[in-house]
């Protein structure tokens, strides 16, 4: 029996960019193994002869041509953007 | 301790379309910033991504190049890591099944044929620029590469030297080109690799903890950094310590690589199938009309130079390292009388150094393959010596006209007249007594000069041949 505990909800968060607190987390590691159980439960089913399923609808991707539609909106989109400058966005200095 | 050396590379391919992989944004490259990058690419709320079929038929047509298995279904899958040159905070990617499966690629490190394993090849939309310390505190983001169409190639651990793998990386370089499916431009980044280097005890079947390293942009710096990194492995291991597993970042102004030890906790993509792309089909018709477009590879025509023109095998590689200059060498062997070997040493010496010297490919060529063609049939019925003919070359790179009208108003037809060319010695050997003297005391070697003496008087258009067999005959009289 798999279970997820709140080291690994944390980590998970961490990685989401949420923001999580000792009890939420807890919290969240129960309701969490609960789904796990679930899924415990479904993978006693055979399911040797299915395929994976990759979407949910029998639908297969549409491709289209090669052409160049778009046209520059860009004094649209940075009118709207917290921060931009000489046709650059910014954003908070990341270093490398 | 004897150790060894175990590579695999991963290489992103930019394919040459003229659109997004999944907008319609253009992909010209070099454009102000932001003015390519539509609400897709910018990731602007309720956007959904279309695919461009060009981006899979190029996929393909590699995948049918290297002779892998092509996935007739794949899955895009979204990977998650947040920075900010990935607005939506997820790459859209392939992971479990990808358009290309195995295949392979046979390459030449010097020592004889080697082939190396391609474990895959996945499509995967680029991510955008980042651009630090121009605008003060911030940093600066230029999305017009994001959504650009990549193939990433990702080869076995195969490789056993940094000279395998350049070998390697050029061949596939050679290749992209060759198919057309990338321009292969370094310095835009259109061709970029990363190294998966490890080093084990020679003749241990398991394979030791591997860095990976990132930035390597050239040939030279991908020999150069993995290098440096055995070097660096090697010593941890002989020191009795252990290599950690880690994105290491190649410095080529320091020759270095040093721990990126910002991506050490980012390894947790945790891909999952993308909602807004159903699985991609490709139809039979598809397939055959990609199959179809392939040109005759590398490989064949070079081996079909080596059977039918006779070439020497480097000269054959060297040949279809590029198609158009392949093209080319077809082009004049099919229309001159001069043998195929000629026709292949011109365009490798002559015609290259030439365009090597304005920077201009061979398809910009001032001397077309026809013009070639006749100057080497001036050769190959003896009107003019090999030598005359690099300077008619020269006339003709400048313009001045085909080869015959050149030859013909410099007056540089070749003396072939047995008389003239024997009167022309027998004037030589009268004024150099003193060589004549040294070639009948046995220096066989004089006959150089005396060769060179009659040349001289000609002004190059004897037949050297002639010259060489009347001089031994009069001197051995």
């Amino acid at each position: 029996m798999s279970s997820i505990n709140s080291e690994q909800v944390t980590h998970i968060a961490r990685l989401a960019r949420l923001k999580t607190d000792e009890e939420k987390s807890d919290y969240f590691a129960g309701h969490l193994t609960r789904i796990l159980d679930l899924l415990e439960q479904m993978n006693r089913i055979d399911t040797e002869s299915v395929e994976p399923m990759a979407h949910p609808q029998d639908v297969h991707l549409r491709l289209r041509g090669d052409h160049v539609t778009a046209e520059s909106r860009r004094e649209d989109y940075q009118a709207i953007a917290p921060l931009a400058d000489n046709g650059l966005y910014l954003v908070p200095r990341v270093i490398e | 301790m004897k150790w060894e050396t175990v590579i695999g590379l991963e290489v992103h391919v930019q394919l040459m379309t003229r659109s997004k992989i999944f907008s319609g944004d253009s992909t010209a490259y070099g454009a102000a910033p932001n003015t390519q990058a539509c609400d897709v690419s910018i990731a602007l709320p309720g956007v959904l991504p279309v695919m461009n079929r060009e981006a899979a038929r190029l996929a393909v047509k590699f995948g049918m190049a290297i002779g892998a298995e092509i996935n007739r279904t794949s899955v895009f899958a979204r990977k998650n890591y947040f920075y900010p040159d990935l607005p939506k905070g997820y790459q859209i990617s392939q992971y479990e099944t990808p358009i290309v499966g195995r295949g392979s690629l046979e390459i030449d490190p010097g020592d004889g044929p080697k082939t190396i394993g391609i474990t895959r090849a996945h499509l995967e939309e680029d991510a955008g620029k980042s651009l630090h310390g121009s605008s003060g505190d911030f940093t600066g983001i230029d999305l017009n590469r994001a959504g650009t169409p990549l193939l990433e190639i990702v080869s076995e651990p195969d490789m056993r030297s940094p000279a395998e793998a350049v070998a390697y990386l050029r061949q596939l370089h050679a290749l992209v080109r060759y198919l057309g499916i990338s321009d292969g431009n370094m310095q835009e980044g259109s061709f970029r690799c990363d190294a998966n280097v490890s080093i084990r005890p020679l003749g241990a079947a398991e394979l030791g903890t591997r860095t990976e390293l990132k930035n390597i942009n050239s040939f030279r710096f991908v020999e150069k950094a993995i290098r440096y990194e055995i070097e660096r492995q090697i010593d941890i291991l002989e020191d009795g310590g252990t290599v950690v597993q880690e994105t290491r970042l190649y410095d080529a102004d320091r020759d270095e690589t040093r721990s990126m030890r910002s991506k050490e906790e980012a390894h947790d993509y945790r891909y999952f199938p993308d909602p807004d792309l159903p699985p991609m089909v490709l139809e039979d018709a598809f397939l055959a009309e990609v199959k179809e477009s392939l040109p005759e590879l590398p490989h064949d025509r070079r081996h079909r130079f080596i059977e039918h023109y006779g070439l020497a095998p480097a000269d054959a590689a060297q040949l279809t390292n590029e198609r158009t200059q392949a093209d080319y060498f077809e082009a004049v062997a099919e229309a001159t009388n001069a043998e195929p070997r000629t026709a292949c040493n011109w365009i490798l010496g002559e015609l290259n150094a030439a365009l090597n010297q304005e920077g201009i490919p061979v398809e910009a060529s001032r001397i077309d393959s026809d013009a070639l063609a006749g100057l080497l049939d001036r050769i190959a019925d003896s009107s003019i010596s090999g030598k005359i003919a690099k300077d008619v070359f020269s006339a003709m790179w400048n313009g001045e006209g085909d080869a015959d009208s050149i030859i013909e108003a410099r007056g540089l037809r070749q003396i072939t007249d047995t008389g003239a060319i024997e009167a022309v010695v027998d004037e030589v050997l009268a004024a150099s007594p003193d060589q004549v003297r040294q070639f009948r005391e046995g220096n066989q070697k004089v006959i150089g000069f005396l060769v060179g003496q009659v040349m001289k008087k000609t002004r190059g258009k004897a037949n050297p041949k002639q010259v060489n067999e009347t001089l031994r005959r009069k001197l051995d009289a």
